[in-house]
């Protein structure tokens, strides 16, 4: 049954073909995305026409290659700003969060902490619509009483950021929170008992400590970032991010291109993720 | 150790801000948008109408059931294909191959959710790589649709949301100790035993948060009842999307979120009750 | 001389429980105090006071004759050695070191020359460069009193520094860290249950309990004449009986134990004739078949069993009503034709036992449990 105690053949096989047959299953559409993203076609789908970069690298007029698709391109640089600005905001708050239920006392903070906790159950649609909401209600009531229309109040870049910032910082806290926790606070008192302030202390000790942690995190916080859908879908402007526009071409029909920007996506990805896995496993060495 | 004030308030103030701000004033304004509306001389009001409108209309509330019995339906197949799949990565493949196969699950993952329904959507379809491959072997003499039913788009939930059940159970099984399931064996228990007295209660916490998160993912999606279902198995977060974007009737789509964060909350609750877990535990 | 520390009536409370019950003492400059208590008795509690980590309730402490009330635990003239020692896991041994006299601006020039100066003296030159985990536990042990040295602290506190290491490592760091005492001349503040640690060491020992000074002594003092129950049970090995005084003259007391020994004995406190009084009699006292017994208490007592432990070696004996004692079991080859079973005469001075009147509230049993050993009282 585990791997000291013997199995018959039979159920040996069957386990190890179930496996099998998980993995195909859990590799299958990305495997054929990617095969056809190389299809000398103008259709996503069999049969195999020849090996072609064209949908890397045409430039017009029959084929597009994403290379000079301007508008995905634009949508992959939103994307890179939107996820940026919300890995560093999500990162800085986190971590103060992290702090703050790891070392601080104060009243209601088993309530606080609830509340933090409340986005992982709060489904990203409700998310979304409810941020749009109140940034509506705010920006109208800005207008009313200033006269100032302001703009990031409607769905925008900047909402986006805000709308994502706001439950990705919960898994950034969580992830922070479990590193602290093994923190050994005597460290910290060794520090201030050599002459070093509070500040210093945090500075030179405790995030030193904290560091593969945050820089996981904030690798997390960008990947979320960059794929999220659902939130973003109530939130955004004229410039949409490429889950977005993905999503406008895949339900209109879809061209190898977006085999092409899957293709991209799954190689980025998984170079990320690698050195994510890096950098945990030096934290845990 | 007494830590000073000024630190307390370093963290707390932008924590602070973030929660009221971005969670609790907008679910506040979730709450009274729903319950606003206009009277008989179309001046805004207070008004229930907008939840009167989900129960006397069937195919609100019946969206709305479909989407809870589907989410349940698609926990359990994913607790199902996840059982096995995480006893195998913790227990009994080769110790060695253990961080390859955690990387093998993780990966896909990684990669954005409209990719992974791309790539159904391009192996299923009329046209697509399945159907080919099919008819080329025979078994088939001409394609048939395989995408746009219920059955594929629950298949298409599990397989969105299976990292979410796979990974916590790995976790809490390589917690267990190999040595309970030796003696369990040396006295003589069959693996069905094994199963019901030591592995599934010690993995408890894990598929409970498993449990929770699934849900609550299958619940909240858009983009795979979106794209792989049909044009009768409308989900609840497209009727809430038609409101706002379509029909630009904030007030009834206001109504609808309430009604799925409470179904979702009321779910969550439960089974934390039912298990005896905390949130806290569950999230950590 | 003058004093480094010096404590005055210091109370710490924590809610209803009193940790640290209005204690004083003065440590003089250069000297080597311990404070040895069983776990929970409140002397971790002191040394956080007065490092600066717990706010005292009152009393005051004073630093080279400096109040400390109010001065934060970065701006205090001590150091601590923690009990895990928490070095830095995140920095070399240099950096390490270094860490206080870079918050104090030193120059980095002077820096090397101080962490490479300090590593010389704590015996690990050239180890500057080496990772944290990369040293043996002696050594870390090591880094971390260097690590406070550097600063030249007015007192250098050490919180069960050897707590985690080994039987054989810790016996050699007592004899080092004695000598490295005795050669940088820092005021030692040393915190720790093990009276064996606080003996070999120290200067003067203050044995501590629920929170109070029990006895502030040179190690002979406690051992040779403790001052009471406690300290007689906690510092060295005992064997005890309750009994009751028949008479006392002087200090010169006649004691009748509950099982029906009379003996005579020395009065440690103020236990007078017929009230009811303990008697602690150490195994070393108890000689095995005296050649001359004169002006001996003498008790015939049957071996159970020997606890060879080479030079510390014991026969575990019983009294003929059952009460276990102990006796030492000198490796001078005299007593090698002992056997369990067998009956043996045995008989001490009346100088070397120890009376003091018996605590209603508190029997011999709750001592023995209160100083971390198996009940053998009857």
């Amino acid at each position: 049954m585990i791997r000291s105690l013997p199995n018959t053949r039979g159920y040996a096989f069957s386990y190890n073909l179930f496996i099998i047959l998980y993995f195909v299953f859990l590799f299958a559409p990305l495997a054929v995305t990617c095969v056809l993203a190389f299809n000398n076609s103008d259709f996503p789908s069999l049969p195999w026409q020849g090996f072609s970069l064209d949908w890397f690298f045409a430039d017009g007029p029959s084929r597009i290659g994403i290379f000079h698709d301007e508008e995905n391109l634009r949508s992959i640089w939103t994307s890179f700003e939107t996820a940026f600005c919300v890995s560093i905001l999500s990162v800085i708050v986190g971590t103060c969060a992290a702090f703050l239920f790891e070392q601080e006392e104060f009243p209601f903070k088993g309530a606080l902490y609830f509340l933090m906790l409340a986005p992982l159950v709060i489904p990203g649609v409700i998310l979304g619509i409810s941020i749009l909401l109140a940034a509506n209600s705010a920006g109208t009531f800005v207008e009313d009483a200033t006269g100032f229309d302001v703009s990031f109040l409607r769905p925008s870049f900047w909402l986006v950021v805000l709308g994502q910032f706001s439950f990705i910082t919960t898994f950034v806290a969580l992830v922070v929170s479990a590193r602290l926790k093994k923190f050994d606070r005597s460290l910290e008192e060794a520090a201030l008992n050599l002459g070093a302030t509070r500040l210093e202390t945090i500075w030179y000790v405790t995030l030193r400590f904290l560091r593969p942690s945050i820089i996981g995190a904030g690798a997390v916080a960008f990947l979320m970032s960059f794929e999220n859908f659902n939130t973003t879908l109530f939130l955004v402007g004229s410039k949409p991010t490429l889950p977005i526009n993905l999503y406008l071409q895949v339900r209109d029909g879809s061209t190898p291109v977006i085999n092409a920007i899957s293709f991209l996506l799954i190689v980025g990805t998984s170079c990320l993720a690698l050195v994510n896995l890096y950098f945990n496993k030096k934290e845990a060495d | 150790m007494k830590s000073s004030k000024a630190a307390l308030w370093l963290f707390l103030t932008p924590v602070l801000m973030w929660l009221v701000l971005m969670i609790v004033l907008p679910h506040i304004d979730l709450l009274i948008m729903s319950l606003r509306g206009k009277d008989e001389l179309g001046k805004p009001a207070w008004t229930l109408a907008n939840y009167m409108n989900f129960f006397s209309e069937p195919i609100y509330w019946l969206t709305f059931v479909r989407t809870a019995l589907y989410s349940i339906l698609t926990m359990l197949i994913t607790l199902v294909i996840g059982l096995p799949t995480a006893f195998y990565i913790a227990k009994v493949g080769r110790a060695r191959f253990q961080g390859f196969f955690m990387i093998l699950l993780l990966l896909p993952f990684w990669v954005s959710e409209l990719v992974r329904v791309y790539g159904w959507m391009i192996l299923l379809r009329e046209s697509g790589v399945l159907n080919f491959l099919l008819i080329k072997a025979g078994i088939l003499n001409k394609p048939i649709e395989m995408l746009y039913n219920d059955a594929t788009m629950i298949m298409g939930l599990v397989y969105t949301s299976m990292l979410f059940m796979v990974v916590p159970l790995v976790s809490v099984m390589e917690s267990l100790d190999d040595s309970l399931i030796e003696a369990a064996c040396d006295l003589g228990a069959s693996k069905l035993v094994i199963w019901r007295d030591i592995v599934i209660p010690h993995c408890k916490p894990g598929i409970t948060s498993g449990c929770i998160v699934v849900f609550m993912l299958s619940l909240g999606n858009y983009l795979t009842p979106n794209l792989m279902g049909g044009k009768n198995s409308l989900w609840f977060t497209e009727q809430i999307y038609n409101q706002f974007i379509a029909s630009f009737n904030w007030n009834q789509g206001s109504a609808f979120g309430f009604l799925l964060l409470a179904l979702s909350s009321l779910i969550i609750w439960a089974g934390l009750k039912i298990t005896g877990q905390k949130l806290g535990e569950t999230a950590s | 001389m003058q004093n480094d520390l010096s404590i005055q009536n210091l109370v710490k409370t924590f809610g209803e429980f009193k940790a640290v019950d209005n204690v004083s003492f003065d440590v003089p400059q250069g000297s080597f105090f311990s404070i040895l208590g069983p776990s929970g008795c409140g002397k971790t509690t002191i040394l956080r006071m007065v490092a600066g980590f717990e706010e005292p309730t009152s009393g005051v402490i004073a630093i080279r004759g400096k109040d400390m009330r109010g001065v934060a635990p970065n701006n205090r003239p001590i150091n601590l050695v923690f009990q895990h020692l928490a070095l830095f896991p995140m920095m070399n041994v240099a950096d390490n070191i270094a860490f206080g006299l870079k918050r104090r601006k030193v120059p980095s020039a002077e820096i090397v020359r101080k962490v490479e100066d300090v590593l010389e003296r704590v015996g690990l030159p050239g180890y500057g460069q080496k990772r944290i985990n990369q040293l043996s536990g002696g050594q870390k042990q090591r880094v971390a009193i260097a690590r406070c040295l550097v600063l030249s602290p007015s007192a250098l506190l050490l919180d069960e520094p050897l707590g985690a290491l080994d039987l054989k490592l810790r016996e050699q760091m007592k004899v080092e860290l004695k000598k490295l005492q005795a050669k940088v001349g820092t005021t030692f503040i040393y915190i720790t249950h093990d009276q064996s640690e606080a003996l070999v060491m120290s200067d003067q020992v203050a044995v501590m309990n629920r929170g109070k000074f029990e006895q502030v002594g040179a190690p002979q003092e406690l051992y040779r004449e403790p001052a009471t129950p406690f300290v007689a049970r906690f510092v060295g090995d005992n064997n005890a009986w309750s009994g009751k005084i028949l008479e006392r003259s002087g200090d010169d007391v006649t004691i009748r134990t509950n099982e029906g020994f009379t003996f005579r004995a020395q009065a440690r406190d103020a236990c007078a004739a017929g009230a009811p009084a303990d008697l602690f009699l150490r195994p070393e006292a108890i000689r095995i078949e005296p050649k001359d017994r004169q002006g001996l208490n003498m008790m015939r007592l049957s071996v159970k069993a020997i606890l060879f432990d080479g030079a510390n070696s014991r026969l575990l004996t019983a009294t003929p009503s059952g009460q276990e004692l102990l006796v030492s079991l000198p490796q001078n080859r005299k007593f090698d034709h002992v056997r369990p079973g067998q009956e043996i005469e045995a008989g001490w001075h009346p100088e070397s036992g120890a009376c003091f009147a018996a605590n209603p509230g508190q029997t011999l049993a709750d001592l023995a449990a209160q100083t971390g050993e198996e009940g053998v009282a009857p």
